[in-house]
C-alpha cells in the first residue's frame, strides 16, 4: 500500500535528518522526500509518499507526529490530492531525430529546455505515471540521463493541505478527522464487535 | 552574564541542585563559573555520569543532569542517554562543543554529537548562537519532563558558552508541534470501565508509566475497588506491593507462572503505561489471545505499535484512572482470583536465589518502611531481585530495562544515593556487571555514600552462560571470566569488604554489611549453574514455560 503523508515542519537544521533517520532507523520505507519552505518562512513542507502496510503506515504518522519540530502530519488522498513530479531527461538528439523527440514533448506538454549538437534536455512534469510514461517513450531514442524530483502534493478544492488539520487529527487511511485523539492514536482502529480484534479499514 | 553563567543559572532556576560530570576543554569555561550552590559529582566515566544522572532521576522522578565535554567525553554519554530512552527517564545531557569556527572542520576532540543522538534522545539542540541559549535550556528542561519523559541534549559550542548573554531575549519556549496529551477522552474510558464491568476475567498489567504518573495509589484504590489481579512488567515493580493479596508478581520472560498464565487467560486487560515489549509479551500473536486490550499511555505512538489494541487511551494515567475508577462497578471475580493467586510456582534454589531472599527478610522491614532502595546491574542477579525481591513502593527498584546495559548498577546507586541520602541503597550486581564501572567506587568514596554492594559471583557471565545451556546445546564460549580478588579491590578503594562463605554465611553477612555505616560490599560466591526459572525462549508464546533445569542430559 503506498500512502502520501503531507508534513508540516519548523524550519529548523536537523529536522530532514530526524525525518530520515526515523525512517531508516524503523524500517519505514521511503518511496520519495521532497522539502520546500512554505509560505510562512518558519515552515517548511515535506510531501514523502511511503510503501507499507496499514499498521507501517500507522506507525510512520505516529512516530513522526512525535517528533519535537514536526507541527503536523496529515494524509493526502490520491482522489483528494494534487500530485506532481518534475523530471529532467537528456536524450540523444541527432538532428534527424529532433522533430520525432519534440512531438513526444509535445504530447506530454513538457519542455525543451537545452539543445546541443546530439542531445537536448526535456523538461516534464506531471504525475508519477505520466513522468514514467514519458521517460519510457523517450527510451526508445536514447536516453542519457534522467533526473526526477520526489513527488510534491496538495489538497484539492479549498482546503488547506495541512492548514485545518493538526497533528493528532488526521487519518492515515481516510483523510478524514477522527472523533477522537484516542481515535488518532490507534490510527482509526475502533471497538468492534466483543471478543473479535478490531481491524482498520483498509485504504480506499 | 556569559553563556556558562546562564547555563547554570537556568538549571538551578529549574530546581536542579546537583550535576554529574566530567570536564574538559570544550567545558571549560562553563566549569570556571560553575557555582558553588550547586554539587557537581565528578564520576570517573562520563558514561557513569549519564547513568548516575539517570539513577537519580529514578529514584526521584525529578531531572537528572549530566555534563561531558565534546568528543571523547560527549561520546562516553552515549549508552548512558540510550538507556534513559529507552525506560522514558527525564534526563538532560550538557555537551561541551568545539568552537562554532572549527564546527565541521574535524576540530581536536570534534564529534558530530547532534547527530549522533538523534536516535537516542527525545530530542537535542545544537546552540550556535548565544542568543537561543536560553531558550533551548528552558525547552530542553521542559521536554525532558514532559508527556512520556526522555533524555534530551544540549550542545554547547565553546565560543557560545564563553559570549554575554544579550539583555533582552526572549527565553520562553517555543514548541508548536510539541502538546502532550494529559486527559484521557472520557468516552474512550467509559468503554474501557464497559469492558472490565462485562469481562469475567479481568486483568491489570503495570509498567513504568504508572511509575513515572504517580499512579501507584489510583492503582491500589482500583484494585479495592474491582478485585482485578495485576502483574507487573520489571518497569512497574512496586507499583503495587509484592504482599498485595491480588499481586501475581512480574510477567514476561521471567515472569511467574500465575502472571503469565494469567495473562494467556485472561478476557480483559487493562494495561497502564505497559509498551508490549518482547520480553513482556513472548510471541507477540499469541499474546494474551482472549482478551480485550485496554491500553492507557502518554505516548500515542506505544499504542498498537506491537499488539493489537481494542481500546486506546492516550494521556497521563493517573488523570485517566480518576475517571476510570468511579465508572468500574465493584466485583468479586472471586473464582478467577482464586485461580490465578493460588498457582504454584517454582520454589528455585541455589545460591544466587538464596542470597536475595536473605536480602528479602533482612532489609524487608526497611523496604516497607520505604526506606531502602535496591539498584540492580543487569543478568541473573537482576532477574532474581525481580522475582524474589518484595518491593512495597515506586521508584524502590532500579534497573536497566529496555537496554538491559551492563554496568549501570554502580553509577545508579550512587545516583540514588545523593538524591536520597536518608535512604539505604542497595546495589545487587554480579562480577560481569560490576566489573563494567568499578571505577565509580572511587566516585562513592569520594563523595561519601555509605551504598552497599551485593556481590553475586559465579566468575561468569550467568546469563549468556544460561542462554547458552538452553538454546546453545550447553556449547559454552567466551562466558568464563576470572575476576579480581573484590574483597581486595573494594578495600583499595575504600569499601569495607567481606565474604560470605557459602549460604550457611548469607545472613551473618548481610547483617554485617547493613550494621557498617559506611560503603561496603558483601561477596557471594555462586555457582555458575544456577539458572533464572522459570525461563521463556525467545519467541515462544509465555505459556511455554522452562520450569525446571537438570542439566546436561537431564533437561
Amino acid at each position: 500500500m503506498r500512502c502520501t503523508f503531507a508534513v508540516l515542519v519548523e524550519n529548523q537544521p536537523g529536522v530532514l535528518t530526524r525525518v530520515a533517520g526515523l525512517f531508516g532507523r524503523r524500517g519505514f520505507n521511503i518511496k520519495s522526500l521532497a522539502v520546500g519552505v512554505t509560505q510562512d518562512p518558519l515552515l517548511s513542507r515535506m510531501t514523502i509518499v511511503v510503501d507499507g502496510d496499514e499498521a507501517v503506515l500507522e506507525q510512520v504518522q505516529k512516530q513522526l507526529g512525535k517528533l519535537i519540530n514536526i507541527l503536523k502530519v496529515s494524509v493526502l488522498e490520491e482522489d483528494a490530492a494534487i500530485g506532481r513530479e518534475l523530471a529532467l531527461v537528456r536524450v540523444h538528439a541527432p538532428p534527424a531525430q529532433r522533430a520525432a523527440i519534440m512531438q513526444v514533448a509535445d504530447i506530454f506538454r513538457a519542455k525543451i529546455v537545452d539543445v546541443a549538437r546530439r542531445s537536448m534536455v526535456i523538461e516534464v512534469t506531471g504525475d508519477e505515471d505520466k513522468v514514467s510514461a514519458m521517460v519510457e517513450l523517450l527510451r526508445e531514442f536514447g536516453i542519457i540521463e534522467v533526473v526526477r524530483t520526489g513527488k510534491i502534493a496538495m489538497a484539492r478544492g479549498s482546503k488547506q493541505t495541512t492548514g485545518g488539520m493538526r497533528c493528532g487529527e488526521s487519518a492515515v487511511r481516510s483523510g478524514r478527522r477522527f472523533e477522537s485523539p484516542e481515535e488518532f492514536a490507534c490510527g482509526g482502529v475502533r471497538l468492534r464487535e466483543p471478543g473479535k480484534r478490531a481491524v482498520a479499514e483498509s485504504e480506499g | 552574564m556569559t553563556g556558562g553563567e546562564a547555563l547554570w543559572k537556568s538549571l538551578m532556576d529549574h530546581g536542579v541542585g546537583v550535576v554529574f560530570g566530567y570536564p574538559g576543554g570544550a567545558v571549560l569555561s562553563a566549569y570556571d563559573v560553575l557555582p558553588r550552590a550547586l554539587r557537581h559529582v565528578l564520576v570517573r566515566h562520563e558514561q557513569a555520569a549519564a547513568m548516575a544522572a539517570d539513577g537519580y532521576s529514578r529514584a526521584t522522578g525529578r531531572l537528572g543532569v549530566c555534563v561531558a565535554t565534546s568528543g571523547p567525553g560527549a561520546l562516553n554519554l552515549l549508552s548512558g542517554l540510550a538507556n534513559a530512552f529507552m525506560d522514558s527517564v527525564p534526563l538532560l545531557a550538557v555537551t561541551g562543543q568545539v568552537p562554532t569556527a572549527q564546527l565541521g572542520r574535524d576540530a581536536f576532540q570534534e564529534t558530530d554529537i547532534f547527530g549522533t543522538t538523534m536516535p537516542l534522545t527525545k530530542h537535542n539542540y545544537l546552540v550556535s548562537r548565544i542568543d537561543e541559549l536560553p531558550r533551548a535550556l528552558n525547552e530542553a528542561i521542559y521536554i525532558a519532563q514532559a508527556g512520556r519523559k526522555g533524555p534530551v541534549l544540549v550542545d554547547l559550542p565553546s565560543d557560545v558558552l564563553q559570549a554575554e548573554v544579550p539583555e533582552k531575549v526572549d527565553a520562553a519556549p517555543r514548541l508548536p508541534g510539541y502538546r502532550p496529551r494529559r486527559d484521557g477522552h472520557p468516552p474512550q474510558i467509559a468503554r474501557g470501565a464497559e469492558v472490565l464491568a462485562s469481562a469475567e476475567r479481568p486483568m491489570l498489567l503495570v509498567g513504568g508509566g504508572a511509575k513515572w504518573s504517580g499512579a501507584a495509589p489510583l492503582v491500589m484504590r482500583l484494585l479495592e475497588k474491582a478485585n482485578i489481579p495485576v502483574a507487573s512488567t520489571l518497569m512497574g515493580l512496586g507499583v503495587v506491593p509484592a504482599s498485595h493479596p491480588l499481586y501475581l508478581g512480574m510477567i514476561g520472560m521471567h515472569g511467574t507462572v500465575a502472571a503469565n498464565t494469567a495473562v494467556q487467560e485472561c478476557d480483559a486487560l487493562l494495561a497502564l503505561g505497559v509498551r508490549f515489549g518482547d520480553r513482556v509479551t513472548g510471541k507477540r500473536d499469541s499474546f494474551t489471545p482472549l482478551s480485550q486490550v485496554i491500553q492507557v499511555d502518554v505516548d500515542p505512538a506505544e499504542i498498537g505499535k506491537n499488539i493489537p489494541v481494542h481500546i486506546p487511551i492516550v494521556g497521563d494515567i493517573s488523570r485517566v484512572l480518576e475517571t476510570l475508577i468511579p465508572l468500574v462497578p465493584r466485583k468479586k471475580n472471586q473464582r478467577w482470583v482464586d485461580r490465578v493467586t493460588s498457582m504454584e510456582e517454582p520454589v528455585g534454589d541455589g545460591v544466587g536465589v538464596e542470597a536475595i531472599r536473605s536480602l528479602g527478610r533482612i532489609t524487608g522491614e526497611m523496604a516497607r518502611r520505604d526506606k531502602l532502595i535496591l539498584v540492580t546491574d543487569v543478568g541473573q542477579h537482576q532477574m532474581w531481585v525481580a522475582q524474589h525481591y518484595p518491593f512495597y513502593h515506586p521508584r524502590t527498584m532500579i534497573t536497566s530495562g529496555g537496554l538491559g546495559i551492563m554496568g549501570y548498577g554502580l553509577p545508579a546507586a550512587i545516583g540514588a544515593q545523593i538524591a536520597c541520602p536518608e535512604k539505604t541503597v542497595v546495589l545487587v550486581t554480579g562480577d560481569g556487571s560490576l566489573q563494567m564501572n568499578v571505577q565509580e567506587m572511587a566516585t562513592a568514596i569520594q563523595e561519601g555514600l555509605p551504598i552497599k554492594i551485593v556481590l553475586l559471583d559465579n566468575k561468569s557471565l550467568g546469563l549468556v552462560l544460561q542462554l547458552q545451556d538452553l538454546y546453545c546445546n550447553g556449547n559454552r564460549v567466551a562466558v568464563s571470566i576470572e575476576g579480581p580478588d573484590w574483597v581486595a579491590l573494594a578495600g583499595a578503594y575504600g569499601f569495607k569488604a567481606w565474604r560470605a562463605n557459602g549460604p550457611g554465611d548469607l545472613e551473618d553477612g548481610l547483617s554485617a554489611l547493613f550494621a557498617e555505616k559506611g560503603p561496603a560490599l558483601l561477596h557471594c560466591a555462586i555457582s555458575a549453574e544456577e539458572k533464572v526459572l522459570p525461563a521463556v525462549p525467545p519467541g515462544e508464546p509465555l505459556t511455554h514455560m522452562i520450569k525446571e533445569w537438570r542439566g546436561g542430559d537431564g533437561r
